[in-house]
């Protein structure tokens, strides 16, 4: 036998007469809840683009030939010496290729592979640039560029010139921006590339590459994996590195093992290539959530504040309410009902108000070398901040109505109408 | 005639620590259609009675029956109940919701009672601001009225779920000579006309003395 109607009817009733309370509260939700999106939003898309900095230049899982020596020395495979502690100095590393064995059946393999997103083959070589007289050392990294576009954004960090200027030019090289600055280079121009063994080739430059990162840009270029393998002399199925994108990533450190046998290289993933970048970004996200929490429950104390002084100011209202034969649950149910009033209503302005300050930001300018094709704060629209938000605002204003409502609920009447 | 209100052995006490016996042993009863009236000095307990035959102060021992049922023992949420649909209520001071208008305030108890469409509700409401002469007054908010008129609103409130049994806590205290006359009046017409039974609390020997009967409470206990 509850009547809503006639309960919600009071509450309105009470929220519109004290207008002023009632904006006054909300704005305190709608300000919380416009901060916790803004923050979320802006500190997320900060986080996901450092992230992005690290984690597109960096494979999930790199396969290669490491260059070590024998894990079984040759005495071990003596019989007379099994009972002994064999010493041994001077180990050289073993004498070994440095292309890795069948990698075109490996990729093959990766391709089918369910948890891999895909694999690109590179070629690592050791090359100089030669300008007059000078010669500068360098990495050319051979890829598949089209391949290589999908599964990494490098088309994000090339400057000039584009993924398929390199694809449809036979002799193209997709030029560091640090050795184009020193050699005054620029797209259209030639450059004279050396490899360790003193075959000289012309390459023509059909883009700039920009990580931003100034010990890369300073040495690394690419080009196309046939280009690489005509430089150095070698046959087609010469791929020297094997990058690997997963599904999950982490799974990565688990496929790496497996791989590492099955394919007999060696392979680190990415917690090994870059171990602090986890640990950055649980700290970042760790701050992001606490300011935001702290910011939701400031918001609550206002409502909790303002919740208290209207039960007070409402205190012949309850009496009365009571003695013409309203209950105390009914007496909560309407104060329960204006905080969730004030919880939504706040809670929507807040999520439109932090919309629209996100959007500011986004629009802010920002520009740095680190990152060439970034040109704002970089914003993160994650539906599922909204969502958080709209569920932080109706649970905060809950928890801080509750206690004054619970309050309202056990008043006694009778005191309230004697005690005047 | 049946009782509406009957006591049984009634005891309160005040405080915890030195606990200050307020009723001693009130056995009483108010019968169907009777305009009974409560009179004692200061702190002789005719108040504390008036609201534990309320049922709002459920702090006592003994028996309560309303219309021979038990009422003592029973939940929060059916003594609200209670007072919603068998009992009208009029205060010295505290009148209406300030906030609602005057109509709205008429029909807040129906619309909790919810048995009737919030048409009929209003029909009737305005039928008894009709009776009470302050049917103009309808749709003014509560707090712009005078006190005469908020008292006869109150009236309407409390008749709007018919009532068994109207209660009144010095219903005229606060009106001037010619406004409690005026209440006095709609009072007895209650009851010769629709055979309500009354039950006040009055300071004014003079309003008392023409109600059916007079209990006088003296040190917590029923002297007559």
């Amino acid at each position: 036998m509850r009547s809503w109607k006639v309960i919600l009817e009071i509450a309105r009733t009470h929220l519109f007469t004290k207008l002023k309370s009632t904006v006054t509260a909300s704005i305190g939700v709608t300000f919380g809840i416009a901060a916790y999106i803004t923050l979320v939003s802006f500190m997320t898309g900060l986080n996901s683009m450092l992230d992005n900095l690290i984690l597109n230049q960096v494979p999930h899982i790199h396969l290669f030939n490491e260059i070590k020596p024998s894990e079984k020395q040759p005495i071990a495979l003596y019989n007379d010496y099994e009972d002994a502690l064999p010493i041994i100095h001077s180990i050289k590393p073993k004498q070994n290729q440095r292309k890795i064995h069948n990698a075109l059946p490996i990729l093959n393999d990766l391709e089918k592979n369910e948890k891999v997103l895909g694999a690109t083959p590179q070629i690592q070589a050791q090359i100089f640039y030669l300008s007059g007289n000078i010669e500068l050392g360098g990495n050319l990294t051979g890829v598949d560029i089209m391949k290589e576009s999908k599964l990494s954004n490098i088309q994000d960090y090339i400057t000039q010139g584009t993924v398929l200027d390199l694809r449809n030019t036979e002799n193209g090289i997709l030029l560091g921006s640090g050795i184009a600055e020193k050699l005054s280079l620029t797209a259209g121009r030639k450059v004279l590339v050396s490899t360790a063994r003193g075959d000289r080739f012309h390459l023509k430059v059909v883009g700039i590459y920009q990580s931003g990162l100034a010990e890369i840009d300073d040495i690394q270029s690419f080009a196309n994996l046939k280009t690489v393998q005509r430089i150095l002399g070698e046959a087609e199925n010469y791929i020297t590195d094997i990058n690997i994108k997963l599904n999950d990533i982490t799974h990565a450190p688990a496929l790496a093992k497996v791989m590492e046998k099955k394919y007999n290289v060696s392979a680190v993933d990415i917690n090994e290539i870059n171990a602090q970048f986890e640990t950055g970004t649980n700290v970042r996200n760790l701050i992001t959530y606490a300011v935001s929490i702290t910011l939701l429950i400031v918001a609550g104390f206002g409502i909790y504040n303002i919740q208290n002084m209207l039960i007070y100011e409402k205190m012949n209202d309850i009496a009365i309410l009571k003695a013409i034969g309203f209950s105390g649950s009914d007496v909560q149910l309407i104060f329960l009902s204006q905080a969730a009033f004030i919880g939504i209503s706040g809670g929507i302005l807040g999520l439109i108000l932090g919309l629209g300050l996100s959007n500011l930001i986004d629009n802010v300018p920002f520009e740095t070398d680190a990152l060439p094709t970034i040109t704002t704060y970089p914003v993160n629209y994650n539906p599922a901040n909204y969502v958080i938000g709209i569920f932080f605002a109706l649970l905060s204003t809950f928890i801080a109505a509750y206690f004054p409502s619970k309050r309202a609920k056990n008043i006694d009447p009778v005191q309230i109408i004697r005690g005047n | 005639m049946s009782l509406i209100l009957e006591t049984k052995n009634i005891n309160k006490y005040f405080g915890k620590l030195k606990p200050f016996h307020v009723l001693k042993d009130i056995s009483m009863g108010v019968k169907e259609g009777e305009f009974a009236s409560i009179m004692g000095k200061s702190g002789s307990g005719k108040s504390t009675l008036l609201y534990i035959l309320s049922t709002m102060d459920t702090d006592y021992s003994g028996e309560l029956y309303l219309q021979d049922e038990l009422v003592t023992g029973k939940s929060q949420q059916k003594l609200s109940h209670i007072r919603n649909k068998k009992i009208g209520f009029i205060f010295q001071f505290h009148y209406l919701l300030p906030e609602f208008s005057v109509i709205e305030n008429v029909m807040l108890p129906a619309k909790k009672l919810g048995l009737k469409t919030p048409q009929e509700i209003r029909e009737e409401a305005m039928d008894l601001l009709q009776k009470l002469n302050i049917d103009h007054l309808a749709s003014q908010r509560a707090s712009k009225i005078s006190g005469g008129e908020k008292q006869r609103v109150a009236v309407a409130r409390a008749l709007i779920n018919e009532p068994i049994l109207l209660i009144g806590d010095e219903p005229t205290g606060n009106l001037d000579s010619y406004n409690s006359e005026n209440l006095f009046q709609i009072l007895k017409t209650l009851k010769d006309e629709k055979g309500l039974s009354l039950l006040m609390v009055t300071h004014d020997e003079d309003l008392a003395k023409r109600t059916d009967r007079i209990i006088y409470l003296e040190d917590g206990r029923i002297t007559k």
